[in-house]
């Protein structure tokens, strides 16, 4: 059965503010393994419709930077797993995905 | 990761000491950004108000730690500006417990010796005390649900303590919807009757036969379906206040009644000759003019002397001016709450048309289109297209409005003639304050609540000349 991520963006790297992203990446986890991307943009800012656009779109999963308790328990509701407080850039963050070595927290930048 | 060396400080106290040690004495939060707004060094006060970890963020771009909302909204770091005045702002940040937290925001350029572009110095501080304190200090323009700010309001306001103080009958005058009912209660809440009961009857509700009944009670058999004794209103309000709302509406024989019963503050139910000491305050309020009234013959003057000991006066909102966006948002926050919605308030167009309407059924009519825009809003601003449509289109409306003015028994008041606008009413008290104080603008504008170059430049806008 396919996955469904959601990663709110700011340029390459995961929006620092769930609430303020207006770009959206979703991504299709096929069973065989295979990611299907796919950037949705918003006409504006804003925590309910990305929440509305989560359930409608039946994510699995949001991989996000701060996220307000509102939103995050609405979410957690719904059924989505939120992993918050993520810092990086998509393309490590899928990769870390693929190997299942996110969690919550997770700081992707290297010094 | 840096030496500890790289933050010693020379040259400023006798002995070397560490930058940290001295940002962590102060109780703001601080960081210090590179020049390509990169956190280097952040205090103990910054890590308690984001909740990051010091070393899961150094090195980090500062909207990445910080996580501001006007990191979005044109930070000049995050755009790559390096010659800008400092800012300072208020904004929010979430921290990593997902707290949404107000804070006022401070950012500075930093510079070398030979004003170079060093680096950037960014200061917060949560203001989430600050900001319950400011909402809690709106309500200083409000008093026991009256809002307001305008001079006329505020002259209501400063009389309701020493008017609430005595027990002296009070009239209520003032247009539909202006809140007369809201001061009747607020007068018996400031009160030393507030623990007493709050008695209201509507004049204009009942025909006169029950009405007589509904105010004095009566007694079993006093006619016919009297089959117990019944307290009349007055009686229930024994001890504290009794509001007849609608006084206007009041048949003449029960104005003799009334009369009589604020001659010897005794009650006489109906049927019965035994009469009952009731120790009752009494506020009556209506929107006719009741001087008319007199002179019409339709209310009797010695009950308008009686009554008229203490005469308070709620003008109308289009005569507020300011006080249409104070209660707008006022209701607004109160719909919001009401109907768990987030709205953040109204577009420039909305607020437009809002101060433009004259607004004929007052506070009461403002809460009502608010209630029907939170409602029908699905954004976070209240739009023009939010609005009933008749504020828009207000040609739609007027013949009605008209038609009831002509059909209405009785003329409307003389002495508030209603004003086309706030422009127009501004306008008009600035004239009668100057007349009234002689031409004498000092005491013109005092008697207006505004200062002198206040009044000054209203005499200009509406170019009067004095």
């Amino acid at each position: 059965m396919d996955i469904k991520l959601l990663i709110p963006l700011f340029n390459d790297e995961v929006a620092p503010r769930f609430d303020l992203a207006t770009d959206v990446l979703l991504v299709k986890i096929r069973s065989t393994g295979e990611y299907d991307e796919r950037i949705v943009v918003l006409p504006q800012a804003s925590a309910d419709d990305l929440c509305a656009l989560a359930t409608s779109d039946n994510a699995h999963t949001i991989i996000c930077g701060g996220i307000d308790n509102e939103h995050y328990q609405y979410l957690i509701w719904k059924g989505i797993k939120v992993l918050d407080n993520v810092i990086g850039p998509v393309k490590i963050i899928l990769k870390a995905h693929k190997a299942g070595t996110i969690t919550a927290g997770s700081n992707f930048y290297s010094f | 990761m840096k030496n500890e060396n790289s933050y010693l400080v020379s040259g400023l106290l006798n002995q070397q000491f560490l930058l940290p040690d001295l940002l962590d004495e102060i109780p703001v939060g601080i960081a210090i950004l590179d020049v390509n707004g990169k956190i280097k060094i952040v205090n103990h006060t910054w890590q308690t108000i984001t909740g990051a970890e010091p070393g899961s963020i150094t090195g980090l771009k500062c909207m990445l730690g910080l996580r501001c909302d006007y990191c979005f909204k044109g930070c000049p770091i995050m755009s790559g500006k390096t010659d800008f005045d400092a800012i300072a702002t208020d904004a929010d940040i979430i921290d990593r417990s997902r707290i949404k937290i107000p804070i006022r925001l401070t950012i500075s350029p930093l510079f070398s010796n030979d004003k170079k572009l060093s680096g950037f110095v960014e200061t917060i501080q949560d203001i989430r005390q600050v900001a319950e304190l400011s909402s809690s200090a709106s309500k200083a323009y409000s008093l026991g649900g009256l809002v307001g700010t305008s001079p006329q309001m505020v002259k209501v306001f400063s009389m309701i303590p020493s008017i609430a103080g005595t027990d002296s009958s009070v009239l209520i005058t003032g247009e539909t919807g202006t809140g007369k009912d809201v001061l009747a209660e607020a007068l018996h809440n400031a009160s030393d009757r507030a623990g007493s009961p709050f008695i209201k009857v509507n004049c204009g509700a009942l025909p006169e036969t029950l009405l007589e009944s509904e105010l004095f009670g009566h007694v079993k058999g006093a006619f016919t379906g009297a089959h117990e004794n019944r307290p009349g209103r007055i009686k229930l309000a024994h001890n504290g206040s009794f509001f007849l709302t609608e006084i206007g509406d009041l048949p003449l024989a029960l104005q003799v009644k009334l009369l009589s019963f604020l001659d010897d503050k005794e009650i006489y139910p109906l049927g019965s000759s035994k009469g009952f000491k009731a120790n009752v305050r009494i506020i009556v309020a209506t929107h006719r003019d009741l001087k008319q009234m007199v002179l019409d013959k339709t209310f009797r003057a010695d009950l308008l002397f009686r009554l008229n000991v203490v005469h308070l006066h709620l003008p109308p909102l289009r005569e507020r001016g300011e006080d249409i966006l104070l209660l707008k948002n006022h209701f607004l926050k109160e719909y919001c709450t009401k109907f768990n919605k987030k709205i953040r308030g109204f577009t420039k167009k909305a607020a437009k048309i809002l101060l433009g309407y004259h607004f004929p059924g007052n506070v009461r009519e403002l809460r009502n289109v608010v209630e029907y825009a939170v409602n029908f809003c699905d954004r976070d601003c209240i739009g023009a297209e939010h609005l009933p449509a008749y504020l828009t289109e207000q040609d739609i409306l007027r013949p009605v409005i008209e038609s009831a003015k002509v059909s209405s028994e009785l003329p409307p008041q003389k002495e508030y003639s209603p004003a086309e606008s706030w422009d127009h009413a501004e306008k008009r008290m600035i004239i009668e304050a100057l007349i009234k104080n002689g031409g004498r603008k000092a005491d013109a504008a005092k008697s207006l609540g505004w200062s002198r170059s206040t009044f000054w430049r209203k005499m200009n806008k509406h170019a009067i000349n004095g």
